[in-house]
């Protein structure tokens, strides 16, 4: 970890973050599935400042013939930055931190897409940051898994993300980009809750195992949260039609 | 270039089917087919300062994976958020020569993955005392290129890969630089100045999941039918200092934790190995001091040297024609 200039304070007197957050709170969280026409499915979301559009397309057929296979769908995932969601501009060439997150995005959502119902087609799912504060990878997940189920494809579970940190020695949820520029510890944790399966789980740090432990409570409990959201957001597209 | 991550293909394409179902049978009783229990480490062997050119170096041998490790110290400029600090950065190459599933090309998404595993694993734990390694405060400091070369791909390569960049670091040594009137760097590659200011051990330990058994250190045809695998960096002082998860299943909750328990163990018993290994088992209790000057403290490690090459003439690459290394 580290950034520029001196560490600011991320935990105050009264024991808040430097947002006023208390430990164990989320961001302020949007989500809307149908953002786009094109896509077969799309959803876009927002925690605080980090802002996220997924797109799906497919299943479909595959525009690399060696990419395919005779069992089920492959999934394509691109996770990627716009140039201007970042502080200074971002080259938009995909970096190695990107291809890394493309493949950790996509592992976490193999798990629950239900790939051999498709054989011989691919799934493309697209996630675009548009602005960047922290839990990108996160919030690219919980994205792309309400982008997949708004192109209606079968799944055995929808999958949330949160990030955990640890600053000033303190374990709190879903870290932007000050606490995880400053912090001690980064840990990415995506999960389906019903099937009881943690889907991706990156630590970026040092934890003691008893922080394990516990930070992987945090996280899982932030999902919970953000599981319930994905799935108000969902219904909430076709109780508008009704309207 | 990678523009997408997409589904590799299928396991069947490497490994028999019959062998699959053996395998995934087997380990439900506890064994595997090497003989292994579910938490053995495969033995490995160290050569240490492999390589007459690089300043610190390390071949491992992990069970028949081998992963060569180099270590070159160049003078260049800080990054301008940390100007009074060196710069590390690691590079994997999956050489085609080493698995019949490498193809050519700039680093997969495997390559960076493992490279950046690895990187997080030395960057977060402060292991190499950057601040140790500047030359001129904000213009010249060394920048240490850690390259990981996989030369046999027989299963787990990134803790392979982890023990071979451990033991290239130990044994890493840094240039002499003398800085002249007019400011200019000057390195003499004949002499060192100390050693490379290591400050903490860190390894990768590697569990495999196949079906809801958790293995330790997967070999190449367990990978070929595992599930998920999770890898955890894991620090001489207990900590964890990294996870991993990959592959396209998943984990619980309840595996997690008990991945973070067996992966604790093991990387204290895979560093104190890699100390053996190396010939510096006292290491362990006393912090290492900088040699002044030259070359003197080499003369251990070649010692080291010549006796595991004597330990692997029967057994190993030394022996194998085909995959003599020279």
């Amino acid at each position: 970890m580290g950034g520029k200039g001196e560490k600011p304070k991320l935990i105050m007197e009264d024991g808040r973050r430097h947002d006023g957050r208390a430990f164990d709170e989320l961001r302020k969280i949007k989500m809307q599935v149908g953002v786009l026409k094109n896509a077969n499915g799309s959803a876009y979301v927002e925690f605080g400042k980090t802002r996220v559009v997924a797109a799906v397309y497919g299943p479909r057929e595959p525009t690399l013939r060696h990419v395919v296979s005779p069992y089920r769908a492959v999934l394509r995932c691109r996770y990627h930055m716009a140039p201007f969601s970042t502080d200074d501009r971002k080259s938009p060439a995909p970096s190695r931190r990107e291809i890394e997150l493309s493949k950790v995005i996509r592992e976490s959502l193999e798990p629950v897409v239900m790939t051999e119902l498709y054989p011989r087609t691919s799934i493309d799912i697209f996630m675009e940051v548009i602005s960047a504060d922290g839990g990108t990878r996160t919030t690219s997940v919980t994205a792309a898994s309400l982008a997949l189920a708004d192109a209606g494809i079968p799944m055995k579970d929808l999958v949330a993300a949160v990030a955990v940190g640890k600053i000033d020695g303190v374990l709190v949820l879903d870290i932007d980009q000050v606490e995880d520029n400053w912090g001690e510890a980064d840990m990415p944790v995506a999960a389906a809750l019903t099937l009881n399966e943690i889907t991706l789980l990156q630590l970026n740090g040092t934890l003691t195992q008893e922080e394990f432990k516990k930070g992987l409570e945090l996280a899982l409990k932030g999902i919970k949260e953000i599981y319930k959201m994905q799935k108000e957001t969902l219904k909430s597209k076709y109780l508008q039609v009704e309207d | 270039m990678i523009l997408m991550s997409f589904t590799p293909s299928e396991p069947e394409k490497i490994l028999p089917r019959l062998k699959s179902e053996t395998i995934t049978s087997i380990v439900k009783k506890g064994i595997r087919l090497d003989g292994r229990g579910l938490d053995d480490f495969r033995l490995f062997k160290i050569i240490p300062n492999y390589l007459p050119k690089a300043q610190g170096s390390a071949l491992v041998k992990l069970g028949n994976t081998q992963v060569l490790a180099g270590i070159k110290l160049e003078v260049g400029t800080p990054y301008s958020d940390s100007p009074d600090e060196g710069v590390i950065i690691v590079s994997a190459e999956f050489v085609p020569m080493a698995s019949p599933v490498f193809e050519p090309g700039p680093p997969d998404e495997n390559a960076i993955e493992l490279a950046r595993v690895i990187d997080r694993s030395i960057r977060e734990t402060h292991a190499i005392d950057l601040k140790k390694l500047v030359i001129i405060p904000g213009k010249k400091v060394w920048t240490v290129w850690i390259d990981i070369y996989v030369l046999d791909h027989d299963g787990n390569l990134m803790d392979a890969s982890s023990i071979a960049t451990l033991a290239s670091l130990i044994t890493a040594k840094v240039p002499k630089a003398t800085v002249t009137e007019k400011g200019e760097v000057i390195v003499d590659k004949e002499s060192y100045g100390m050693d490379l200011p290591l400050t903490k051990k860190v390894v990768t330990v590697t569990l495999g999941k196949i079906d809801d058994v958790l293995l330790v250190d997967p070999d190449y045809e367990e990978e070929a039918v595992l599930n998920a695998k999770i890898t955890m960096a894991i620090t001489g002082d207990g900590l964890i200092a990294g996870i991993q998860k990959t592959g396209q299943s998943s984990v619980t909750e309840e595996e997690a934790l008990k991945v973070a328990e067996i992966s604790l163990g093991k990387g204290n018993e895979i560093i104190a190995k890699v100390l053996e290994e190396l010939g510096l088992s006292e290491e362990l209790a006393r912090p290492r001091e900088e040699t002044k000057e030259g070359k003197g403290s080499n003369e251990n490690i070649e010692e080291d040297r010549s006796e595991v090459l004597q330990d692997l003439k029967d057994s190993s690459i030394e022996n194998k024609g085909s995959r003599k290394l020279h």
